[in-house]
């Protein structure tokens, strides 16, 4: 498979899967602003800002307007569903002669609402499950017209490695602000009703934390991303090795999950900040592996006419 | 005064919860402008997207087994703090009473012996248990659930319109309302301090473990449901899953050596616990109907062995008895040695001959209940009916007085409502939701405000064609954000998300490089 094509599909996994995760943030945060008379709107704001990577300046005060803004309509603020779903069209439009037609119209479709104003138009909260729904049908899509080679893999390896940075950010401002924000954490993630299920009912800050953390079965949580993306990596290494890894991303990936795993519970939950900036450390680092391993070379290479 | 109330007429007699003449109240002032910059059409946009919504959520109830979306009214009902306080305040007291009433009638009797209430209006009624006598639940809370249905008066007084601790039913309402208003009407509801119903399912879970029989530690819990035809289903399914607990049929449990089992995958597994919504009569068909399919048989026994808790009790519809209910504020005294602080309506017992005289004339003036009817059935209001349905009513209350009580035209009050691209006053009632885990009787703030959606009806049940009102109860400054249980430490630096081949300047300029190649290929051609 030709590097050019492997990364995007590694980015399409990684974009598709990131419009999603931001949509659901919005959307629980939005109607919690709403709903919690004792939550300040300005803090909040800020925190959902910080947590997707878009910190506001000092001094500046953002409101719901704003943030919607920045966060979803924005084509010039690189973490706004605007931006998210045009990258997710462009890298797409690059593969288009690898993916399936279905695939590639799934795609196409769900970038033209946005041009065409329909996408602002909508009110949030419908538009939240629009793209949630999207991305439920790309994922669908691919899913059932994919043959599952090298392609595949790096599709899944990038939905995995952004879903794993994606959780760690809801955590890491969950642990850092007051009151409901776990809850709200698991509805953003999708997970509320099955993490209920699995601790009968009893709500804590600590249980929702290793749920969002640790879970083996839930397909959101950390833990459970990074030994997807590890299984892609190993499924990208036909040969059978005897010792060690030699994928420095399945090291990197692999590590991180097991020091979450088998460390203490109370360790992991202690210093919960620093856990997940750590973690979000190694999916940046596993990405530029990735992009060395395989990627390489799909830069055009420049020539530098001589200097001496 | 803006196009949307302009034909508004809040000058009847009944009390108008909005505006106090043609002027708007003041804990309704902010409402009553918000709404007034909509435009008619976007108001309408609101309201289909707010019945859709339900329709798409499954948000529903069956009428004769054809299921509909429950009709909410996109005017939200405001309750200030001080009313709260002073309803939160009489919904405590009067759960007190009941529970204590409870636990005298299966047990003791002294209410009896001192005369506070005859023996036989307790044993006559078609919901006394002989079966409950000397069951005793294990943290002494019969009334795990309790729906207070309370009415406003002429003067907006609160009055308490009867009571429900069988199966009180319409709390999901209370919580997929407050969803949907507060996404079509978010300018509203960002400009109130409203208090958040969400708390809901976990203290009802918190009240029903602590209701587990004595000596268990993590008991299972289980909802149990007659099944996907109910009525109610919908909050069946609702609660469950909030409380992340099985929501069981009869058929999925088992009764064994006085315990209840359910059958899981893995085998029988004990249930500690069941929060039934399944009546009495079909409960248990060894104690009660035998040709109940919806119950278990063998579960009173094992609630009398104490293995197993059932919530609400049975037998508590005894407290649910219109006839009982005219003796609450005697039995609230009696109780609690204290004043009722929400009143009752004027009621005459049909039993006694006295009451019976003053009321077989007027007839045609008063509001005829039956006494164990629920849901709006058999009640006649005199001065809607005809002559026919009078003569009927009169045979019927004199060949069974025990059966019906007698109550004045009670106007209930009422509050805008969207019809017709309008405002209209319709009538409303408010049944506050109290949960008792033995230590506290909390009170969900909001309830389930009932609409009748019919010009000057005044039977709101939603399967008289009643609609619902999500409940605003407006919060006093300063509610204190709770605590994490988790360390909260240290600054954090979180990275920018990773930016991907797009936006690279160099594949950029492979871009233009591109399209300038194409172009030059035109241009030879």
């Amino acid at each position: 498979m030709l590097s050019r094509i492997a990364e995007s599909l590694f980015w399409i996994g990684r974009y598709v899967e990131r419009a999603e995760d931001t949509a659901r943030i919005l959307e629980v945060q939005l109607q919690l602003m709403v709903e919690d008379p004792s939550l300040d709107i300005p803090t909040t704001c800020d925190e959902v800002l910080a947590i997707m990577g878009a910190p506001v300046q000092a001094g500046e005060i953002v409101g719901t307007a704003e943030l919607l803004q920045r966060l979803a309509y924005d084509p010039d603020s690189p973490a706004s569903i605007h931006a998210t779903l045009r990258a997710t069209r462009e890298v797409a439009r690059r593969a288009r002669e690898t993916m399936s037609t279905s695939m590639w119209e799934a795609v196409n479709t769900t970038w033209r609402a946005i041009p065409s104003g329909r996408f602002e138009s909508m009110q949030p909260s419908v538009a939240f499950s629009w793209v949630r729904d999207r991305a439920a049908l790309i994922n669908g899509t691919a899913d059932a017209t994919m043959p599952r080679d090298e392609g595949w893999q790096f599709l899944m390896l990038g939905r995995s490695i952004e879903r794993a940075d994606m959780t760690a950010r809801l955590v890491s401002a969950a642990s850092v602000s007051a009151s409901s924000a776990w809850s709200t954490s698991l509805r953003a993630s999708g997970g509320y009703e099955s993490f209920l299920r699995t601790y009968n009912g009893l709500e804590t800050d600590r249980k929702a934390a290793e749920f969002l953390v640790l879970d083996r079965l839930f397909p959101r949580s950390v833990v459970f991303a990074l030994s997807r993306a590890e299984q892609c990596l190993e499924n990208l290494e036909s040969a059978g090795q005897r010792a060690g890894f030699q994928n420095e991303a399945q090291r990197l990936l692999g590590r991180t999950r097991a020091e979450l795993e088998y460390r203490a519970l109370a360790d992991v939950l202690n210093d919960l900040p620093h856990e997940m900036e750590r973690l979000q450390r190694t999916c940046a680092l596993a990405t530029d592996a990735v992009t060395r391993r395989y990627f390489a070379g799909s830069v055009a290479t420049i020539w530098n006419p001589g200097r001496w | 005064m803006t196009h949307l109330f302009e034909s508004y007429d809040a000058l009847g007699p009944p009390y108008d919860e909005m505006f106090a003449g043609s002027v708007p109240r003041e804990s309704y002032a902010r409402l009553h402008d918000t709404l007034g910059t909509l435009s008619a059409r976007d108001l309408a946009a609101r309201v289909e997207g707010l019945a859709s919504s339900y329709l798409d959520q499954g948000v529903t109830f069956d009428i004769g087994g054809e299921e509909r979306a429950f009709p909410i009214d996109i005017v939200p009902r405001l309750i200030d703090q001080d009313q709260w306080a002073m309803i939160e305040g009489g919904v405590q007291q009067r759960v007190h009473a009941l529970e204590l009433f409870l636990a005298d009638i299966y047990g003791p009797g002294e209410a009896f012996r001192d005369g506070v209430i005859p023996r036989h209006v307790v044993t006559t009624s078609s919901h006394f248990t002989r079966e409950s006598h000397g069951i005793e639940p294990p943290n002494g809370v019969r009334i795990q659930v309790s729906g207070i249905d309370l009415i406003r008066d002429d003067e907006g007084e609160f009055r308490v319109l009867e009571d429900n601790v069988r199966v009180p039913s319409g709390v999901s309402y209370v919580m997929t309302n407050r969803r949907a208003i507060s996404t079509a009407l978010p300018e509203a509801f960002a400009e109130h301090r409203i208090r958040p119903v969400t708390a809901y399912p976990q203290r009802l879970l918190t009240a029903l473990r602590a209701a587990a029989p004595a000596g268990v530690d993590d008991p299972t819990v289980v909802v149990l449901t007659p099944g996907a035809f109910n009525g109610a289903y919908f909050e069946h399914a609702l609660l469950a899953r909030t409380m992340g607990v099985e929501l069981v049929e009869g058929r999925d449990l088992e009764c064994r050596r006085g315990r209840v089992l359910m059958r899981t995958t893995n085998g029988l597994q004990q249930v500690h616990v069941i929060y039934r919504r399944v009546d009495d009569e079909f409960l248990d068909p060894v104690h009660f109907r035998a040709d109940s399919l919806l119950g278990c048989p063998g579960l009173v026994n094992a609630a009398r062995s104490g293995n197993v808790t059932i919530a609400n009790a049975i037998g508590n519809g005894v407290a649910d008895d219109k006839l009982v209910y005219t003796y609450m504020p005697d039995l609230i005294r009696y109780y609690l040695n204290e004043e009722p602080a929400l009143a009752n309506v004027d009621t005459w017992r049909l039993g006694e001959p006295k009451h019976r005289e003053e009321v077989m004339d007027r007839l045609d003036e008063l509001v005829l209940k039956p006494v164990d009817g629920s849901g709006g059935k058999g009640i006649v209001i005199g001065p809607k009916a005809t002559r026919a349905e009078l003569e009927v009513l009169r045979s019927q209350v004199l060949q069974e007085p025990r059966a019906w009580i007698a109550q004045p035209v009670v106007q209930l009050s009422t509050v805008p409502t969207y019809v017709d691209g309008a405002m209209a006053p319709r009538h409303v009632d408010l049944r506050p939701f109290a949960v008792n885990d033995g230590s506290k009787v909390w009170v969900l703030p909001g309830g389930l405000t009932r609409v009748a959606l019919a010009e000057g009806e005044l039977i709101v049940n939603s399967s008289r064609g009643g609609g619902s009102k999500d409940t605003w109860v407006l919060a006093g400054p300063g509610a204190a954000p709770v605590a994490s249980d988790l360390p909260t430490s240290g600054p954090r630096e979180i990275a920018p998300l990773d930016g991907g081949p797009v936006g690279d300047s160099r594949a950029a300029q492979a871009e233009q490089q591109q399209q300038q190649q194409q172009a030059a290929r035109e241009g030879t051609c």
